[in-house]
């Protein structure tokens, strides 16, 4: 049997993603944030946490999916991952939930219009419920992104 | 055990150690008969040793082993220094300071030192290449002294055991015998010596190594032994051997060591003629009373005066990590940031005792600001106490002389800028020594000692540090730099007419200057002078050059006393805010549309005489709201990178402050155009510009 693992539930539109909840500094309610000029278009900026300055990613942005007003369910979900600090932009985050590593199946393709890379895997949770689990590794990583802006530009 | 926590530590003292190690050389140089600098070194090999065999970095440990090896001889009088002492001892700090770094660097401090491990051991054995005199010395001092066994426990070997004791080893007292009809002794005894060296440490043995190692003893010999292991085990152990008589080891307590040391300190002190070994037997140390070990202290003390004035005063300093002061350094600027925005409120409120107590607060985070900056305050002297050696080294290899005298390595830096300023120095010391100190044939032909005197000063002066590097060499001739600088295309014939020796000596840190071709042709200066300017503008500071032809030269370097906390100017952009370092600002101003002119399709400013580029900072922040085109006048403000300059168009002035630098994090380590952030009295972010990104 494999061990449980703690994992933050968000929304992003419809879908529910997961991240472990190690990985996970805090979840903060929408604040100002600056923006940063030249840089990624996802990337919104950075935002004074405590005193800290980290910078913000629109993770719709990040997954090429049309990005959405912010409301008051909105929330910065801080991660650290390979010692960064990042800010992730959410539609919304109120859940924690005990999974299974063995429920985690390996992803499709094409999960929600992003790319396969980006997970880790999907969970299916109870009857109709599909948490999709994160590869922040992959999500942060920027060398990646560079070959996409030229594609883009 | 687990030494990864131990591993910080080690890295740090033995740099401490590696320092002193150069720093003692250095002085015993200039001064070879002082055997209390030996004593120094010897000491800080020893620890070095120690500190290295206990973490498990076997090749640093047996380096250091060997030096001790020479050290020993030259401690005793078995050996004067010599240049090919000197030499191989400086080649051996050199290997360990190599192996700290790999060892710093993650790596295991493997390093090939076979050469050097051979030299150190053929200078124990006596041959030191050209010195014919001073081998035929050793060897005969060597002898003289062999045969005497002597029971002693110098003030330091005594101070070793005894913290060993403190930290929980085992101090053995060892007696070994050796069958009598043991063929090749000597062999046998490495043996057992080997086998002690891999689980502990040999402090010191009756009779010495060296002497072992030549069969200068009978048939058995006694050590101080440190180890983790057990007596019985030791004993067990030994025993295995073969042809080993009979071993008795015996663990000592911190009675019966300091009893020894006393018998063996009063020994040396009222008979220095040698003792037997015997007398220091375990069964002498097992019956220490207790009232003879009331005094141990003094009585060492007069044993070896010599010794305890070498001894380095402990300093009432503790090491803080460096993350701790960031996070000090983070938690204090939030606290800043609350008394700016307290202050606002305060003055909203119109409340008497509020505002009282803002004030209040105000003068004691201030008195707190000047403390936690202070706590970052290290002396230059960190970065300093290298370019003794770097100097020797190179006037050495250049077949100059050379003396280097520092002052005021006591002022201090904020950490920030010591990490920086290291590499400039290096650049213009050696500059210095290389291009700017004469031959000796040449200064005596200059009627100049023959010895160049390269002085390196740092002081204080209001809010910043000088550090100004000035040698008795030759001096620069403006005229050369002008002629060269006019061959190499930095200037027209027509410039260098006009300019003044200072302007002269400023075009040494032109770029396209300093190319190999016109060092060879003027007096040699400005090997990447521009890469030092270059390095000390980006700190926020400046190097200027004084010179007097056939006198000597000076660059002086001007330094920030901090990078973390900046005086800027706040500028507003439609809705967002971005502080301008104030120091390179020139000057703010207003001016109107119809001053800005376009030339080869760039805006141009008339500014003071000469026209200067003006960078539109909306378009290429692309600012959502603001636009200074469709104004009719705008505010500039005129900032500069060495000679250049640039005038930035802005919307409003927000005003000065001091701001704390953070930086943007590790997503986004370079934004161009962006030095950092900081926040603002309202919590507010607002990016610091970085202006050299505009000066091409």
């Amino acid at each position: 049997m494999a061990e449980d693992i703690k994992v933050i539930v968000f929304k992003l539109g419809t879908e529910e993603y997961g991240i472990e909840v190690e990985k996970v500094q805090t979840i903060e309610r929408m604040m100002p944030i600056t923006r940063v000029p030249k840089t990624y278009s996802f990337i919104k900026g950075v935002i004074n946490l405590r005193g800290v300055v980290i910078p913000v990613i629109d993770l719709r942005g990040r997954f090429g999916i049309e990005e959405a007003e912010h409301t008051d369910q909105t929330r910065i979900i801080i991660v650290n991952v390979n010692e960064m600090e990042v800010g992730f932009i959410v539609d919304s985050a109120n859940d924690v939930i005990d999974l299974n590593r063995d429920i985690i199946d390996v992803p499709p393709d094409v999960v929600g219009g992003i790319k396969a890379k980006y997970l880790d895997g999907v969970a299916k949770i109870g009857d109709d419920r599909l948490l999709i689990m994160l590869n922040l590794s992959e999500v942060l990583n920027k060398s990646e992104i560079v070959q996409l802006e030229s594609l883009e530009g | 055990m687990d030494m990864n926590q131990y591993l910080s530590m080690f890295i740090d003292e033995s740099n401490d150690h590696l320092q002193s190690l150069n720093e003692s050389m250095m002085g015993l140089e200039a001064n070879p008969e002082d055997l209390s600098i030996v004593q120094v070194i010897f000491r800080s090999a020893h620890t070095l040793k120690g500190m290295a065999a206990t973490m498990g970095f076997e090749d640093l440990a047996s380096l250091t082993h060997q030096m001790e090896n020479v050290l020993d001889l030259v401690r005793n009088n078995k050996l004067r220094m010599q240049d090919f002492i000197f030499d191989t001892l400086f080649q051996s700090i050199d290997a360990l300071e190599s192996m700290v770094e790999d060892i710093t660097g993650g790596g295991a401090g493997k390093a090939d030192v076979t050469a050097i491990v051979s030299s150190l051991q053929a200078i124990v054995r006596g041959e030191v290449p050209s010195a014919g005199n001073a081998s035929a010395e050793v060897t005969a001092a060597a002898s003289g002294n062999a045969s005497a066994a002597q029971v002693f426990l110098d003030e330091f070997q005594y101070s070793v055991l005894e913290q060993s004791l403190q930290e929980g080893h085992q101090v053995l007292y060892v007696d070994v015998a050796i069958r009598k009809d043991c063929q090749l002794k000597a062999v046998r005894a490495y043996m057992v010596f080997d086998l002690l060296e891999r689980s502990g440490e040999v402090v010191k043995s009756f009779p010495s190594v060296q002497d072992i190692e030549q069969e200068k003893f009978d048939y058995g010999f006694s050590l101080y032994y440190i180890t983790q292991k057990d007596a019985s085990e030791i004993q067990k152990m030994i025993l295995n051997l073969s042809e080993i008589e009979a071993v008795t080891a015996v663990a000592l307590d911190q009675e019966s060591l300091r009893q020894m040391g006393q018998d063996t300190a009063a020994a040396t002190a009222e008979a220095p003629a040698p003792a037997p070994v015997q007398e220091a037997a375990p069964v002498a140390a097992g019956n220490a009373s207790p009232a003879a070990s009331l005094h141990p202290k003094e009585e060492n003390g007069k044993a070896a005066p010599a010794r305890a004035g070498g001894a380095p005063s402990p300093s009432r300093t503790i090491r803080v990590d460096i993350e701790r002061l960031d996070v000090l350094m983070n938690l204090f600027s939030e606290l800043l940031i609350d008394r700016v925005r307290l202050e606002q409120l305060a003055s909203e409120v119109q409340n008497g005792d509020l505002t009282e107590t803002v004030e209040h607060m105000g003068r004691v985070s201030g008195d707190l600001q000047n403390i936690v900056m202070k706590l970052r305050m290290v002396p230059v002297d960190t970065v300093f106490n290298r370019f003794p050696r770097m100097i020797r080294d190179l006037a050495k290899s250049l077949d100059k002389k050379v003396d280097l005298i520092i002052t005021g390595a006591d002022t201090e830096l904020d950490r920030t800028v010591i990490d920086e300023i290291g590499d400039p120095l290096v650049h213009l010391l050696r500059n210095a020594v290389d291009h700017g100190i004469e031959s000796i044939a040449d200064r005596i032909a200059a009627g100049k000692p023959e010895t160049g005197t390269v002085q390196l000063r740092a002081f204080h002066s209001g809010n910043h540090v000088f550090i100004e590097i000035e040698e008795d060499g030759k001096g620069i001739y403006p005229k050369n730099v002008l002629a060269s600088a006019v061959k190499k295309g930095v200037i027209t014939q027509e410039q260098a007419s006009t300019m003044t020796d200072d302007e002269a000596y400023q075009l040494l840190f032109a770029p396209g200057f300093s190319t190999a071709e016109v060092i060879s042709d003027v007096s040699g200066r400005g090997v990447g002078l521009d890469v030092v300017k270059s390095k000390i503008s980006s700190l926020g500071g400046n190097v200027t050059i004084y010179s007097t032809p056939g006198k000597g030269t000076n660059f002086s370097v001007q330094l920030p006393l901090t990078l973390s906390i900046i005086a800027a100017m706040l500028v507003r952009l439609g809705s967002e805010k971005y502080a301008i370092p104030l120091s390179s600002i020139v000057e703010t101003g207003i001016v109107k549309q119809s001053q800005i002119r376009t030339i080869h399709g760039n805006r141009m400013l008339e500014f003071r005489g000469s026209h200067i580029p003006l960078v539109s900072l909306s378009k290429i922040f692309s600012i959502p709201d603001y636009d200074e085109s469709t104004e009719e006048e705008t505010e500039i403000v005129v900032v500069r990178k060495g000679e250049r300059l640039v005038a930035l168009a802005v919307q409003d002035f927000i005003g000065q402050n001091e701001i704390v630098i953070k930086n943007l994090g590790k997503y986004l380590p370079e934004v161009q155009g962006i030095s950092g952030a900081t926040i603002l009295g309202d919590g507010q972010v607002a990016l610091i510009i970085d202006p050299n990104a505009f000066i091409k």
